[in-house]
């Protein structure tokens, strides 16, 4: 009797060891394949290249870092599915993922159940609003985006606008953010057209937006290849008022696609896109030029804000693990909600009770395509 | 208002031409096997892509053109020579349900062998627009037009002056009879995979400078060249092309005058009208229209 309790109690003592040694564990589930390819593919990459440089440099809490990634193939059911298999197979401390707002919504139940630390890499503003107790996020929010174009529009006179956007989620979320917001700038919308996802041609909604009276600004909500179509055929058309982007299209790919037609359109864009170009006074040059040349030299790609948004989810994640001083999810979750003035990829992040996200206006920068690449407009 | 009229006309025969050549694609297949390759997109994919990689590698545009058509080519022999042949003695569906595999197939390999970006070709003869009556077009919309009319002409002329051609119509009117007279049908099985792929990926290479390419593009432009197909009567050769041209009218009228949310809607209601009144499409359902 005597022994087998020794016997239990030796076992114990080399199993919390063991313990100890065990690596954390971050999931993932991400858009790798499929039509958000665009997003997952570089969030995918920038979390193996970031989870190798971790633990390089010694890991987290003398831990190593294991990545544990699905791929979601943009899917809102497989989501949930691979995010079921993470929390309750693979027991992974902590869920950095979700490249589009649907996994992302799918996905906010289990963590939720499960008092699981969840950040989403997914851009629209209802992920975070209202609050969820386990849920945060990385990147701006399309309301951010909206306020963003219609501010630099008022410094430039303009009171009437049209819109014109696809028919995806992003899109329809933030044509819904900026009909809803155009009001408290002053700016009224004349025009509101779409396309659909496969579309190879916009000039008839263009053409609609050139006829509508008094239309001195566009923009078009979109991501992929529609708003660069978009762009071509605003230039094709002739239309003379300035053409706004969102943030959908913010990398070298949509001025490569639109070329020359690109030139003098605006969007709002965070800083990881002009890293090179921000003055060195900029707090936030020395985290971007590092991500942006680390990424580039490991996969001789472009870098695109979205990797960026998975950059800035594992570092709060591990800064929370760091502050919480263990990997215990509460306490992760806790020191997540406090983080104030961190500095990522997207911006400072002032998280509270009451904003997950953290970021303001001020993470965003309105950037200019001249001679064919991204320009700080002061 | 006459000026928004021509551009929403020249827009819609701009599209249409597209789908056209993408029905065309799945007409010649169909007559030749009745199996609906809903492979047929991505010919359009492999066309643009190719002719990409192409470029990148610095050919110039019109021997990776060259290059492309006939990589696609190739690649529908081997679809009709691996993966329809085999099966030959098996059921249509069968056969439909198995060229939609190959176009999964394919769009995986392209994502693995190309990259998932989206890749812009350039301009033929350049982004200057040109003035018609107030509207304006991009000089590609020409090329688009015009190759679509010539690839129309040279498939009439195809079909009806060549050995090979007749060979083919043969086979669609009867399959049987032609074996019995000496055709091979499985050289012509060969032969109409090739040319609608070739077609394919020429519709492909056309549209690259103006709607880009990228690996899953060949999804959505083969659901409307299939839409085209059956409203001007699948395995009619000019209904190919009028179903394809009304279709892109309809999209480009629908989206100008009505509602640019409802614009794929419009287009569908009326095709589905249309096959309520003529079942066999707008110039389908007379056997010896077959091209």
């Amino acid at each position: 009797m005597k022994l087998h309790a020794w016997f239990a109690a030796a076992l114990l003592a080399v199993a919390t060891a063991a313990q100890a040694q065990a690596p954390i564990r971050i999931g993932a589930f991400l858009s790798v394949t499929g039509p958000a390819a665009f997003l997952g593919d570089p969030e995918q990459k920038t979390l193996e290249l970031y989870v190798e440089r971790l633990n390089a440099a010694g890991g987290v809490l003398g831990r190593k870092l294991e990545l544990v990634a699905y791929d979601s193939g943009g899917d809102a059911e497989k989501a949930r599915t691979f995010a079921k298999r993470l929390i309750e197979q693979d027991r992974v401390d902590v869920i950095v993922g979700g490249s589009t707002t649907g996994e992302t919504m799918a996905v906010v139940p289990l963590a939720e159940a499960a008092g699981m630390p969840f950040i989403s890499l997914a851009g629209a503003v209802v992920i975070v609003e209202p609050v969820k107790k386990w849920v945060f996020k990385t990147p701006h929010t399309d309301r951010m985006a909206c306020d963003k174009v219609f501010v630099d529009m008022k410094a430039r006179g303009v009171a009437k606008a049209a819109l014109i956007s696809g028919s995806g989620g992003f899109d329809k979320s933030m044509r819904g953010q900026c009909l809803a917001v155009a009001k408290n700038h002053g700016i009224d919308i004349v025009a509101d057209e779409t396309y659909g996802a496969g579309d190879t041609d916009m000039t008839a909604q263009l053409t609609k937006i050139k006829n509508a009276a008094g239309v001195q600004a566009v923009l078009n909500a979109g991501f992929g290849q529609g708003p660069a179509i978009v762009t071509k055929n605003y230039k094709q058309l002739g239309i003379g008022v300035p053409l706004y982007q969102s943030h959908g299209v913010a990398s070298k790919q949509y001025i490569q696609l639109a070329g020359d037609a690109a030139e003098g359109v605006r969007l709002p864009a965070a800083a990881l896109l002009v890293a090179e170009t921000l003055p060195d006074s900029d707090p936030q040059k020395t985290v971007v030029l590092e991500y942006k040349r680390a990424y580039e030299a490991r996969f001789k790609q472009d870098v695109s804000t979205f990797g960026g948004h998975a950059y800035d989810g594992l570092m709060l994640a591990v800064e929370a693990m760091k502050r919480a001083g263990s990997t215990d999810k509460a306490k992760v979750r806790d020191a997540l909600e406090q983080i104030r003035g961190y500095m990522g990829t997207a911006g400072v992040v002032n998280m509270s009770a009451q904003d997950h996200m953290g970021l303001d206006l001020t993470a965003f920068r309105m950037l200019e395509v001249r001679k064919g690449d991204w320009a700080l407009v002061k | 208002m006459s000026a928004s009229l021509a551009q929403y006309l020249l827009s819609g025969l701009t599209v249409g031409a597209i789908y056209a050549l993408v029905a065309l694609g799945f007409c010649i297949i169909y007559n030749a096997s009745h199996v609906i390759n809903f492979a047929q997109g991505e010919f359009v994919m492999i066309g643009g892509m190719a002719t990409a990689s192409l470029l990148g590698a610095g050919l110039p545009l019109a021997f990776a053109a060259l290059g492309a058509v006939a990589l696609a080519a190739l690649v529908g022999m081997a679809l009709a020579r691996f993966a329809v042949q085999p099966a030959r003695g098996a059921s249509v569906v069968t056969l439909i349900i198995i060229t939609i595999g190959a176009a999964i197939l394919l769009r995986g390999l392209a994502s693995i062998v190309w990259d998932k970006r989206i890749h812009a070709l350039p301009a033929f003869s350049g982004d200057q627009p040109i003035n018609v009556a107030g509207a304006t077009l991009a000089p590609q919309s020409l090329w688009v037009i015009g190759v679509t009319a010539l690839a129309v002409a040279a498939l009439w002329g195809f079909f009806n002056r060549t050995l090979t051609g007749k060979a083919i119509l043969a086979v669609s009117h009867n399959r049987l009879a032609a074996q019995l007279v000496g055709i091979s049908v499985q050289r012509v099985l060969l032969v109409s995979f090739a040319l609608s792929a070739a077609l394919g990926a020429l519709a492909g290479i056309l549209i690259g400078p103006i709607t880009f390419t990228s690996w899953d593009v060949g999804l959505l432009l083969g659901l409307k060249g299939f839409a085209a197909a059956i409203l001007g009567g699948m395995g009619s050769g000019p209904g190919a092309v009028v179903g394809g041209l009304t279709l892109g009218l309809l999209e480009s009228l629908g989206a100008g005058y009505v509602s640019s949310a409802y614009k794929d809607a419009i287009a569908f209601i009326v095709m589905l009208a249309v096959l309520m009144l003529m079942p066999g499409g707008l110039l389908g359902g007379r056997a010896t229209e077959r091209v």
